[in-house]
């Protein structure tokens, strides 16, 4: 199994220097090959599922119940301004 | 060498939900930043999305008004991305089984009809809206648009110009209108297009094509496609290649520019959403859902031009929106004497004086039972219509009845045979040439005739009146 671990790393915006990429390849290789045994199973004529418990949908009528918490939910939140969230700049 | 464009368009529709897709915020338009969030569509760790019912009860809506096939399981993905305006870095949507699929919707093109087909119809959430103008170094953050509901409608590559594209969006546009599933308001980013534009010499296959992002009006649309073909075309007439990217339209400059780094971020990693199970619908359920398709564009049209036998092009004006077709309707309850003069004064006069104010039809000064107030004096013969245009213009413009403005405004026509007969014989005596001449046999002095009795009588005279008394008096 080849993992283009740079790729990766690009896609979930983590930055790797060479050496950790070289170290994390195998790794990385490694457990998906653990999870590739799955693939050995035959799943001949068995219906596909798309979650693994059989429950219905939550669902949730058409009515707002949640207020203006911005205080609190911006808190966390490294900078802040006039209520906006103040992000490094992402326009190319 | 004789070129064909091929034109596919995807279209975000925001569904008029009161709450959010996923959690109990309000989608309220122009709220105070961030005011409309919580942990859910803030992303923050552990929380659980809960599906609002009513946004995919309007998506199957909309799905059975396009003729198309409702899965009555349908299940949701995550597409994976990185930006500031997705706080989850996923949004949820529906990648291999959406709620609705094989639909179409057939477009007016020159020659009669032509039948757009829809993909797709899946249910998704709005990101965030990033601000960078004026801003140095930094980039501005409002959330209260994340998880909001979205349909996107995915249309078969089926358009071959951009005035096709421009009349498949419009039918769509009126389409969800009248469903009442969205805002649908253009200028609000209700209603947003992609297209993915290709050309190809005839006869071969399909050649690459560019997706164009960014169009957020009919006008933009058209010239953003045509930009788009012409590009293409001389690209590879040059000896060039088109690369399959994604270009942003510049409607300032009127020109496309290669997004191609995002191009190069695009692998979503698209894999089932764990936090919600399959939404399922029974067949008892859509077809409650049928029950409340309202009367469509279409059959509107049609039942204008055979119940009250509008020409088709009254009927298309009367029928753009629910609220014109509901006036019209009340109109001609109003007056039913004449289903057509209802159309003609409505059009013409009516909406072109909104026109002119920018003023919609529901917030029209005028009435419906007021209008129909001022056709009946246009009917009984108690005003010309030349006069009833003054008398619409004062109605514009004060509460009063069409009554009280003929009164004070002294507009009565006289329809009264004596006076009209007694104006004539005056105007007879005065220009005894011209009554030699017309005895001779100078038909056309007929029309100097009722210019003068009309001045005679300050325009109060009964044209038709005077037309018919005219010609008898003139006999000798």
């Amino acid at each position: 199994m080849d993992i283009d671990v740079k790729k990766v790393a690009m896609l979930s915006r983590i930055r790797l220097t060479d050496e950790e990429a070289a170290e994390l390849g195998p790794q990385l290789a490694n457990i998906i090959g653990y999870v590739e045994q799955l693939s050995a199973v035959d799943t001949e004529g068995v219906e596909p599922i798309a979650h693994p418990h059989d429950i219905a949908m939550p669902q949730r009528v058409d009515a707002v119940t949640n207020g203006n918490r911005r205080d609190a939910l911006q808190a966390p939140a490294p900078k802040t301004e006039s209520g906006l969230y103040v992000v490094p700049k992402v326009i190319e | 060498m004789s070129w064909e464009t091929v034109i596919g368009l995807e279209v975000h529709v925001q569904v008029n939900t009161k709450t959010k897709q996923f959690c109990g915020c309000s989608t309220e338009f122009g709220a105070e930043p961030n005011t409309q969030t919580c942990p859910v569509c803030l992303g923050m760790p552990g929380q659980l999305p809960v599906l609002n019912i009513e946004a995919a009860r309007k998506s199957v809506l909309t799905g059975l008004a396009i003729n198309a096939d409702i899965n009555l399981v349908s299940k949701f993905d995550r597409k994976n991305y990185f930006y500031p305006d997705l706080p989850k870095g996923y949004q949820i949507t529906q990648f291999p089984l959406p709620i609705v699929e094989r639909g179409y919707l057939d477009i007016p093109v020159k020659d009669g009809e032509k039948r757009i087909g829809i993909t797709r119809i899946h249910m998704e959430e709005d990101a965030g809206k990033s601000m960078h103008e004026g801003l140095d170094g930094v980039s501005h953050i409002d959330l209260n648009r994340s998880g909001v509901p979205l349909m996107e409608i995915v249309s078969e590559p089926d358009m071959s110009c951009s005035d096709e594209a421009i009349a498949y969006l419009k039918q769509l546009h009126q389409l969800v209108c009248f469903l009442d599933v969205s805002g649908a308001n253009m200028e609000k980013g209700q209603f947003r297009c992609d297209a993915n534009v290709s050309v190809r010499r005839k006869g071969e296959p399909l050649g690459t094509r560019a997706e164009l992002k960014n169009l957020n009006s009919f006008r933009f649309i058209k010239q953003a496609i045509e930009y788009e073909v012409n590009r293409q075309i001389e690209l590879i007439e040059d000896g060039g290649e088109v690369v399959q990217e994604t270009r942003l339209y510049d409607s300032v400059k009127g020109e496309s520019r290669s997004m191609r780094s995002k191009e190069e971020a695009h692998d979503y990693r698209y894999f089932p959403e764990p936090d919600l199970p399959p939404l399922r619908f029974t067949q008892q359920e859509v077809d409650t859902i049928r029950a409340g398709i309202p009367e469509l564009p279409g059959q509107l049209r049609k039942r204008f031009e055979t119940e009250y036998g509008l020409s088709p092009y009254d009927a298309d004006v009367l029928t753009q929106t629910r609220d014109l077709a509901a006036w019209y309707e009340a109109l001609v309850a109003a007056h039913p004497a004449d289903p057509k003069r209802c159309a003609n004064w409505m059009a013409n006069e009516l909406l072109g004086r909104l026109k002119e104010t920018g003023t919609d039809i529901a917030a029209s000064p005028v009435s419906p039972q007021r209008l129909a107030g001022l056709l009946e004096r246009i009917a009984d013969n108690t005003i010309s219509g030349k006069a009833a245009k003054d008398v619409l213009d004062a109605m514009m413009e004060s509460d009063d009845d069409a009554d009280a403005i003929i009164e004070a405004k002294g507009l009565k026509q006289v329809s009264d045979t004596g006076a009209i007969d007694a104006i004539i014989t005056e105007i007879m005596d005065a220009n005894p040439d011209q009554v030699a001449g017309y005895r001779a046999g100078k038909d056309k002095l007929l029309g100097f005739f009722v210019g003068q009795v009309m001045k005679a009588s300050r325009g109060k005279a009964n044209p038709g009146m005077v037309n018919q008394r005219l010609k008898e008096l003139l006999k000798g």
